[in-house]
């Protein structure tokens, strides 16, 4: 007989939970379970495990979290606004569960799927099956637990030849109920089968410093040839917690492209994998960060090169202010069959305080023998001799030091294509920044 | 227009600026020459308010003001201008945005409206002409992936449109083949006139076949060795800076009678 352990509060009264989940198809319910055993027996991570070295999860084990109920918690399109993007098919879930009173659904092409797992899981349960659950490194504890509570989210599918034009924006509230905290699981599967093209934003949001906690697990399928534009956009409140898991699978030839974009939450964890299984790939994963306060953001990435000729290029810079964290560990595994790799990492980090702190670690293992790769990382202050040069042209010195954190951004910011994300992303820039009037001005 | 009194600067625990005097008149052209490490940048970054340089003695006025009590953004604002020898690449700053914001923030600390868009760039395209600038270089960041040339050129592309009452010079002649050199050089002639003063920081003779300036003041070890007109600059094309530099000048003169 296994020794008794106590139960994580993550999954108490999990059997009522399970029971309401009675009309889930018997795969995912088995998922689940699978989820569930996992999760109760490894837990949460210690600090003693190396991924969790600098990112300390304990807060969450003390917090009490409910799971999260099932209703808006009193949203209406008028407060969400903000939120929304133009010109694109707004799917909104709130604390996991889809919202078809919020959401701005829109036309899609014959045969494309957008909307929310759960109705997928039961309408169309023979394109969700074989791929939920199959990338996604089911011993990760979050990956478990999110596994442990698969109920919703979001599901797409475009199929073969299919481009889908207009973006998709898949919008995850996060809201505290009753004054409560809660805790909720998103699961999303995005599947661009063989030459189709997709755009696609997460956004993860909530208001002002509510408590709650975001427990995502977003797996992507590019099948061969296809394009696939992602983002990822973090402005959860201030007092959330977010630990994000993206599984993404490249098959020959696709071109992936995915930005992680952060401003929000009290602590951030995303661990962003991509596996490039076949040739002639090229996968983009750019990022940025911005942090203060006490926030505390950690992006983990691995991207493993296991088939020749492809080429990964991953940027990520972080802004820190007051006595803000960031951890960066990014690691290239270049597998023996992978020759010809070409593959860039590069993580570059502002400091505006003096208390802010970097943890930057890339990371190259590589079994095959002729590949390009190359890895840094650099933290600084802002080059004082640029904050003279600007101050000597009449431009006043806060608004000098603006200018150049927003220079700093720039290179991330110039290669975001969707406008959309583009446009928010400097207006973010531009009431963050102190005299943030003159750099919109100036740049 | 500018008074410099005594004026001794340090970095770290380093002296430069040993004590320089210096007066320059509305409407005069002064060129300051001297051999490597002499001061000549660090003089003009004094005046520009680089901090990293301590002032630990002498006074500087300018315009009747006490220039020195000044941040930098205050003295560009009352009209000093100084063009880099090393000019700063600004990547994700537009030349032109940036310029405007730099413009009228120095309209505004005079009292002057604000610049708008039209009348900007209509202002942007006639400065553009006097230094031969490529439309492109506007539209690119600051200085980012520009020749040497080209950021020298630019440089003085900012001086024409800020338009200030002194501008600083430092070494925008280095580096610079001839037909850059008469670009950039014409560029400060046409600038000249009666309210407005320069100081041209060179270290050769050769610009100032093109700028002809009413003074010339040779700096040698963080001192103004010698003043004169503007022949004191052929003569040290002729004889090299060592027989003002008190270290050295008895050797050069031994070496000359022997
Ligand atoms: N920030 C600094 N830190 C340390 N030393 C400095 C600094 N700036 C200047 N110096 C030193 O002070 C001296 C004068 O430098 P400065 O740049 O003013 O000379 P310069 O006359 O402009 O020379 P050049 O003709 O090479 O441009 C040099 O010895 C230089 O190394
Ligand atoms: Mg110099």
């Amino acid at each position: 007989m296994p020794a008794v352990k106590e139960r994580s509060p993550f999954v108490e009264a999990y059997e009522s939970f399970d029971k309401s989940l009675g009309s889930q198809g018997e795969a995912v319910k088995r998922l689940r379970r699978e989820g569930l055993e996992v999760f109760e027996e490894i837990g949460l991570p210690s600090k003693r495990q190396e991924e969790w070295r600098k990112t300390n999860v304990a807060a969450l084990g003390s917090t009490s979290f409910r799971r999260a109920s099932g209703g808006t918690s009193g949203l209406t399109p008028e407060k969400i606004r903000p939120f929304l993007l133009p010109d694109c098919i707004d799917l909104v879930f709130v604390n996991g569960r889809f919202s078809a009173e919020l959401s701005r659904p829109g036309a899609l092409p014959e045969g494309v799927f957008a909307g929310s797992l759960a109705d997928a899981m039961a309408r169309h349960a023979d394109l969700v099956e074989p791929l939920l659950g199959h990338y996604a490194d089911g011993k990760h504890p979050f990956v478990a637990l999110n596994t442990a509570h698969i109920e919703d989210g979001a599901f797409i599918h475009v199929p073969r030849g299919v481009a889908v034009e207009k973006t998709i924006h898949l919008l995850f509230l996060g809201t505290t109920e009753g004054g409560e905290a809660v805790v909720s699981y998103p699961r999303n599967l995005f599947v661009a089968g063989q030459s189709s093209q997709l755009t696609v934003v997460e956004s993860y949001c909530g208001f002002g410093d509510e408590r709650y906690f975001h427990c995502p697990v977003t797996e992507i399928v590019g099948e061969a040839n296809s394009v696939l534009d992602h983002y990822r956009l973090g402005q959860e409140s201030l007092g959330a917690y977010h630990v994000a898991t993206q599984k993404i699978h490249l098959e020959r030839d696709t071109n992936f492209f995915t930005h992680s974009i952060n401003h929000g939450g009290a602590l951030v964890r995303n661990d962003i994998q991509a596996m490039l299984d076949g040739e002639g790939i090229h996968c983009t994963l750019n990022g940025l960060y911005l942090a203060r306060g006490a926030q505390h953001v950690d992006h983990q990435m691995r991207v493993d090169h296991a088939k020749p000729n492809c080429h990964s290029y991953e940027l990520f810079k972080g802004i820190l202010e007051d006595r803000a964290r960031a951890v960066f560990n990014g690691r290239i595994y270049v597998h023996q069959d992978a020759q010809k790799t070409d593959a860039k990492q590069s993580n570059r980090n502002l400091l505006l305080s003096k208390d802010a702190l970097v943890h930057s670690n890339p990371q190259l293992e590589i079994f095959a023998d002729d590949v390009r790769c190359t890895h840094g990382s650099t933290t600084g202050h802002l080059d004082d001799e640029a904050v003279f040069y600007l101050r000597s042209r009449g431009i006043g010195e806060e608004a000098a030091r603006s200018l150049l954190t927003y220079s700093f951004a720039g290179e991330v910011l110039d290669e975001i294509r969707l406008e959309a994300v583009r446009k928010d992303l400097e207006e973010f820039l531009f009431t963050r920044l102190p005299k943030g009037n003159i750099v919109r001005q100036a740049v | 227009m500018l008074k410099i009194r005594n004026l001794h600067a340090r970095v770290d625990d380093k002296e430069i600026l040993k004590g320089i005097d210096l007066d320059v008149g509305l409407g005069e052209v002064h060129a300051v020459m001297g051999p490597n490490g002499s001061g000549k940048s660090t003089l003009a970054q004094v005046l520009a308010g680089r901090e990293d340089y301590e002032v630990t003695a002498g006074e500087v006025e300018f315009g009747g003001e006490d220039l020195l009590e000044m941040p930098p953004e205050d003295r560009a604002r009352e009209g000093i201008f100084m063009a880099f020898q090393y000019p700063v690449e600004i990547p994700g700053v537009s030349n032109t945005y940036f310029l405007k914001a730099a413009l009228n923030a120095i309209r505004k600390h005079q009292g002057l409206e604000e610049m708008d868009a039209i009348d900007f760039l209509k202002l942007v395209r006639a400065k553009m002409k006097l230094v031969n600038m490529d439309e492109a270089l506007l539209n690119r960041p600051v200085n980012d992936g520009f020749s040497g040339g080209e950021k020298k050129r630019n440089e003085i592309f900012h001086m024409a449109v800020l338009e200030p009452r002194l501008a600083v010079l430092d070494e925008t002649d280095s580096g610079l083949d001839i037909d850059a050199l008469k670009i950039v050089s014409e560029g400060v002639n046409t600038m000249r006139s009666a309210d407005r003063s320069f100081v041209v920081i060179t270290h050769y003779q050769r610009i100032l076949n093109y700028i002809e300036p009413d003074f010339v003041h040779v700096l040698v070890d963080g001192r103004i060795a010698r003043s004169g007109g503007k022949d004191l600059a052929l003569e040290l094309e002729d004889k090299g800076y060592a027989w003002l530099d008190p270290k050295t000048a008895g050797t050069a003169a031994a070496a000359v009678m022997a």
